[in-house]
């Protein structure tokens, strides 16, 4: 593929981009039709009740399902097609809903497991994790299935910091924590989130609200509205039809 | 401390038996259910990390055994008459052929395993119903292979000169060539251990054992993890099929049956995945197996089953399982 140098130069500010994407999952059409793009360097948000295809939104762009119809490029490329670890080396990092952490393995297993390569470079990204998260260095020669909630939530972000992502894709981080340990949660993805470009799914408005620059609201399978965080925030009527709040 | 129990347990049955016989008697089949309990862990343990990491029903692997029996078998022939090496009274050059045969098993087994992998497993990942068929074809295949090439019938495997006979230890009669089999068996039990443990490429086995999607999404391609862990699956169950060929002295094609369904049974009660439950499971199969041989003989095949029974019943997920 030929890209002309003012096409690359105007993806630059977009990277990842979601077109028309429809996926199925077994016989169910479950996205039918997302569009998104995620601009570098900010925290974009999907929004939408239980079942809208979120969570399928994420896992058709990590390759873990892939779309019938539609394009996903990152940074300019066509991924709809790679397998997930081919997409992760892209510079793609996923935090899944329910953390996917490595119960058996230690906290300190869970991270070195995680890096593409274990060199000088990512075992310094590690230590900087652990003074990051002083509950994960305190514990990281525990079985990671010993962790608290909020403290597997941490290890999963952290874990996904030992790469040098481009992209990070986080899916429902607050679920099932307690409201003091979402606020832990804020701050530290504030205090990493200007490394990278985020993609987040969250169901807990206070926290999109804190976190996101951009908003798509997701609705029966398709995106519905998209803007800036802080119109939607104001907009009571949009938000009662699409999150029920 | 809760992972001491399961040993507790096995140390426990394990010296029940003495109210039943002479320790003499005992200690002989001690030897010798040990002995087969190493031979059975061989194969299980490679079986335990194809399903654990994979979750691929492998009914191929007692064909494996199979083969690497009659590899080394042929090695073992080839020695003897080109080297005469078998019938050397040189401790050295019988351990040197014993070694060759091995290398010769694995050898083979690993060319075997990574070509079934690629052409016949891949296709049918996540699908167990077809795994169990076209494996249980392969089978078939590779046993007709065997009898094309090394002949129908049963034949005499022949034991290097130092390895044959016995030790006497205080008054014990103890065959060699099962304390060989258990020394193999924990050299590999070690090595394993220290594999999985020690080495990054362990690590992501261990990781992808527990959940093969999220090693994925850590950019690790775990199809290329996992053809080297069936390929060294098979490799062991080569190992354990050629040391159970020097333990009977003898090989025949449909060998491997048998001995799959003690390693389906060991998997089972050891722990999807666990290889320290396998080894676990598998001593007290081959312990029970022998005690219960001598006590009861009809009885023997039955018990291994109601071993497992009960540990379903206690255990869902075996003794050393990681409940998912």
């Amino acid at each position: 593929m030929a890209e002309t140098g003012a096409a690359a130069a105007s993806m630059s500010e977009t990277v990842l981009e979601v077109e028309d994407v429809h996926t199925y999952i077994r016989q169910h059409h479950i996205l039918q039709g997302v569009s998104i793009r995620v601009k570098r360097n900010a925290v974009t948000v999907l929004l939408g009740r239980n079942g809208a295809g979120k969570t399928t939104t994420m896992r058709s762009i990590m390759g873990l399902l892939h779309p019938a119809k539609g394009a996903i490029r990152f940074e300019g490329k066509a991924i709809e097609r790679m397998p997930p670890y081919d997409i992760a080396r892209l510079g793609v990092g996923f935090v899944p809903e329910g953390q996917g952490i490595f119960a058996t393995l230690t906290v300190e297993e869970n991270l070195r497991v995680a890096m593409h390569r274990e060199d000088a470079r990512s075992r310094e990204r590690l230590a900087r994790m652990l003074a990051l998260f002083p509950d994960l260095h305190r514990f990281r020669r525990a079985r990671a299935g010993t962790l608290s909630g909020g403290q597997k939530q941490m290890l999963a972000i952290a874990r996904a910091f030992v790469n040098p992502q481009r992209l990070l894709l986080i899916d429902e981080p607050s679920k099932g924590l307690a409201p003091i340990v979402v606020e832990h949660l804020i701050a530290a993805l504030r205090a990493v989130k200007h490394e990278t470009t985020v993609l987040l799914v969250e169901q807990n408005f206070a926290m999109a609200e804190a976190l996101a620059e951009q908003f798509y609201l997701v609705d029966d399978g398709r995106t519905v509205r998209e803007g800036p965080m802080a119109a939607l925030a104001g907009d009571a009527a949009l938000k009662k039809k699409y999150l029920g709040i | 401390m809760k992972r001491a129990v399961p040993i507790l347990v096995v140390l426990g049955l394990a010296l029940l038996p003495l109210f039943g016989m002479e320790p003499r008697v005992y200690l002989t089949l001690t030897v010798a259910g040990l002995a087969m309990g190493m031979l059975i862990f061989l194969v299980a343990s490679g079986l335990t990390l194809i399903f654990g990491l994979m979750d691929v029903l492998n009914f191929a692997h007692g064909a494996l055994f199979s083969w690497g029996a009659y590899a080394g078998f042929s090695a073992v022939l080839l020695l003897d008459s080109h080297a005469g090496w078998i019938a050397s009274p040189s401790l050295w050059l019988n351990a040197l052929a014993l070694l060759a045969a091995v290398a010769a098993a694995m050898l083979v087994a690993l060319v075997l395993g990574v070509i079934l992998e690629r052409v016949i497993v891949r296709p049918v990942y996540g699908q167990h119903m077809f795994q169990i068929l076209i494996t249980l074809g392969a089978t078939i295949v590779l046993e007709e292979l065997i009898r094309i090439v090394w002949g129908p019938n049963d034949q005499v495997m022949p034991v290097p000169a130092s390895f044959q006979g016995s030790w006497d230890v205080l008054d014990v009669i103890v065959l060699r060539v099962p304390v060989i089999a258990i020394g193999l068996g924990l050299a590999v039990y070690a090595g394993l251990l220290l594999l999985l443990h020690r080495t990054r490429v362990g690590l992501i086995v261990r990781a992808g054992v527990e959940s093969g999607e999220m090693v994925k999404v850590m950019g690790h391609n775990i199809y290329r993890y996992f053809t080297g862990v069936f390929a060294l699956g098979s490799a062991l169950a080569a190992v354990g099929g050629l040391m159970w060929a020097v333990f009977r002295q003898s090989v025949s094609p449909a060998m491997g049956g048998e001995q799959l369904i003690f390693a389906f049974i060991v998997v089972i009660i050891g722990g999807l995945g666990s290889v320290t439950g396998s080894l676990v499971g598998a001593l007290m199969v081959g312990l029970s197996y022998n005690y219960v041989a001598f006590l009861l003989p009809k009885a023997a095949l039955g018990v291994n089953m109601a071993l497992m029974v009960l540990v379903l019943l206690f255990r869902p997920t075996g003794l050393f399982g990681a409940s998912r």
